[in-house]
């Protein structure tokens, strides 16, 4: 997918582009707002990434002016203000995502692929009520969830839970990702709740099966794929 | 001398100089409008009376010339115009000859109509016009004219009178005014420069100083008051801030020599390519914990200078906490404890949900961290209820750990104050900081007290009320 990256710290820029471009992704920069609106809205990226004080144009209005001229590329917020705020602010603004600075970069690639995919699928159909990974078959509709044919039984919790990891399948999904979406809370988890949660459904979906499906990345977070692939 | 020399023009630039000024006018003002009013009231019933007795006068002498004819009336006229403080008298015949009276000359034409009004006039000793009289003509019958008037004199006399009163009277409340006006800001003013005085020493470095209480309960005072009290909280924040900062100094190092220990031996050891990477993973792991604390240290700065306007909202406190309770459940269970959660429903309170979620979170997961271990090494439950009254919803959460002693509670509310017990224990010391902060944020707080055996905190927010809702 191609990025651009907005960001005017120039170590910080070129250590962003150069992580992106190893993770296979087309990346281009921009050092200052100006030339990052110019480039976002004539370039055909999937995901913006910029940073939220830049000089020139800020990165809220940058976003502000995308939104306006009905350029409705994906943008994740960096923000080094980390204030209660900022999150409401940045996603007013129209933002999609909102990452603080200090980042680690896997949080920051498990959530441009998330919005990059998004973005994607919204252009087509709507979204689908039921998936498919491998054996494992879940009904939005129904709520329900089966495995070779086997109901498994969940909690709504559990089911929300698998239901995100389903819908990401194939990309990385991480923790402050899981409580955010699956919880609808932004605070981040520091201790292993989460993983507990996940280790549970994983007993739920994978144990009695030969091919597990919800794979732990290490350093990143998680991932729903079929092993066999 | 000095001091006195440039004491005048900064008087004069004194608000209560200026105050005096402007009273000072106004009261000239209000003076010459009453002394006015009464001149003026005099000037009236002087001229009322004259008039009156002219009336009666000509009245009198027209009665004398009907019944006892011309004679009779010259006669009388003759008689009381020699007395001493006379009226004014004339007759003359209807070409104007004069026959008898006491007035020697009058502007032409005086006599050829009826009526009163005020002339200038000489006596008959006189040979110019110099006094001024309010006369009366009476047309008599038979072509006689009679004329009868009071000298004004006495009126100017009145006049000049009030005239000396007035000049004499503003002369004295400029005078009063002056001397009064200079007194009080003077007074006003060495309060004043008392205060710049203390202000600026404060300024200087010297947080100890407090502003002077006259005890007079002014308006000076009262400003001195509220001066004083800031400049406490001023002085307990710089108290804090110290305090935070030593406490940081103190607790960011071991983490940050442990890092840099860490990737010193990796660099020995440059063969091993697994050992390297591990000890990378590692170092990244103890930036994120520093990072973390640095987060939570902002953050809490943050609450506690209260900006959080935007996320600001109603919701239902009930929903949070059985979300984070539901959140920390099965984290509870792997630790062998059991979670038993009581919430009433319906808890409507305003404020941040963010934030809200975040400090229960802190307060059930520091209840695991420390309930885990038990007293006695038997782990009871965690209890986390949430439940409210006419004023607050009240959230606790209560565990079966050490507990904490009666004497440290208030500290272990501040940033980075761990018990030495608690040394051993991952954590930063800055979950319970972080919740009291929210708490205050949302004009609440957050009280710990004893579970026997335990701990017990208990987050108390104020309840949003059907009024405030609207």
């Amino acid at each position: 997918m191609r990025i651009l990256v907005i960001e005017d710290d120039r170590e910080a820029l070129a250590y962003l582009v150069k992580a992106f471009r190893e993770s296979g992704h087309a990346a281009d920069s921009a050092p200052d707002g100006l030339d990052g609106y110019a480039m976002a809205r004539e370039g055909q990226y999937d995901v913006l990434v910029v940073d939220r004080m830049l000089p020139k144009l800020d990165g809220l209005s940058v976003i502000r002016s995308l939104r306006e001229q009905k350029v409705e590329t994906p943008a994740l917020i960096l923000s080094a203000l980390a204030q209660v705020d900022d999150r409401v602010k940045g996603l007013r603004a129209g933002g999609d995502d909102y990452l603080p600075k200090p980042y680690a970069f896997s949080e920051l690639l498990a959530r441009v692929e998330v919005l990059a995919r998004r973005n994607a699928r919204s252009g087509g159909a709507a979204e689908a009520t039921s998936y498919r990974v491998g054996d494992l078959e879940l009904d939005r509709l129904s709520h329900r969830v089966s495995r070779g044919g086997q109901d498994i039984p969940l909690q709504p919790r559990e089911f929300r839970l698998l239901e995100y990891l389903v819908r990401h399948a194939g990309q990385v999904v991480t923790r402050t990702m899981l409580l955010e979406h699956v919880w609808d809370y932004h605070f981040d988890p520091q201790t292993n709740v989460i993983d507990v949660h996940v280790s549970r459904l994983r007993a739920k979906i994978d144990r009695g099966f030969d091919r597990p499906l919800i794979h732990t990345v290490r350093g990143a977070g998680y991932m729903v794929r079929d092993g066999a692939r | 001398m000095t001091a006195r020399g440039s004491l005048l023009p900064k008087l004069v630039r004194t608000t209560a100089f200026r105050l005096s000024l402007a009273y000072l006018a106004f009261f000239a003002v209000s003076v010459f409008l009453i002394l006015a009013y009464v001149a003026w009231n005099t000037t009236r019933l002087f001229n009322d009376q004259v008039l009156e007795t002219i009336e009666a006068e000509i009245t009198g002498l027209a009665e004398q010339y009907r019944t006892a004819g011309i004679r009779r009336l010259v006669a009388i006229v003759d008689r009381r115009s020699r007395q001493p403080g006379a009226s004014l008298y004339l007759v003359t015949t209807f070409q104007g000859e004069r026959i008898a009276g006491n007035v020697g000359s009058l502007p032409p034409g005086t006599l050829d109509t009826a009526g009163q009004r005020e002339v200038d006039y000489a006596r008959a000793d006189e040979e110019t016009r110099e006094h001024t009289a309010i006369v009366k003509v009476f047309l008599l019958p038979g072509g006689f004219r009679l004329l009868v008037g009071r000298d004004l004199e006495d009126r100017v006399r009145i006049r000049d009178i009030m005239g000396r009163a007035l000049g004499a009277s503003l002369l004295l409340v400029g005078i009063l005014g002056c001397l009064g006006g200079w007194f009080v800001s003077r007074r006003v003013l060495k309060r004043i420069d008392g205060m710049t005085g203390t202000t600026a020493t404060i300024m200087a470095g010297d947080l100890s100083g407090r502003l002077e209480i006259a005890g007079t309960d002014d308006e000076l005072d009262r400003l001195a008051l509220n001066v004083n009290a800031m400049l406490d909280r001023i002085g307990e924040l710089m108290a804090g801030i110290t305090e935070v900062s030593n406490n940081i100094a103190h607790d960011l190092k071991t983490p940050l020599s442990r890092l840099r220990n860490r990737a010193e031996e990796a660099l020995r050891t440059p063969d091993d390519a697994a050992a390297l990477r591990e000890a990378l993973e590692r170092v990244i792991d103890d930036s994120d914990n520093l990072i973390r604390i640095f987060n939570a240290l902002l953050m809490i700065a943050r609450l506690e200078a209260g900006h959080a306007s935007e996320s600001m909202e109603h919701f239902d406190a009930a929903q949070v906490t059985r979300d984070l309770a539901e959140l920390y459940e099965p984290a509870a269970e792997d630790a062998g404890l059991s979670l038993e959660i009581e919430v009433e429903p319906d808890l409507p309170v305003h404020g941040s949900r963010e934030l809200l979620g975040q400090a229960v979170a802190n307060l059930i997961d520091n209840a695991i961290k420390y309930g885990a271990e038990g007293r006695g090494g038997a782990p009871g439950a965690v209890r986390v209820t949430a439940e409210r009254d006419a004023s607050a919803v009240r959230i606790t959460v209560a565990d079966r750990g050490p507990g904490i002693p009666e004497g440290d509670r208030a500290r272990v509310l501040d940033r980075f104050v761990r018990l030495e017990a608690a040394r051993t224990r991952p954590g930063f010391g800055l979950g319970l900081s972080l919740a009291a902060a929210v708490a205050r944020l949302h004009g609440g707080a957050l009280t710990l007290a004893d579970h026997g055996p335990g701990l017990q905190a208990v987050l108390s927010l104020p309840v949003r009320t059907a009024a405030a809702a609207a």
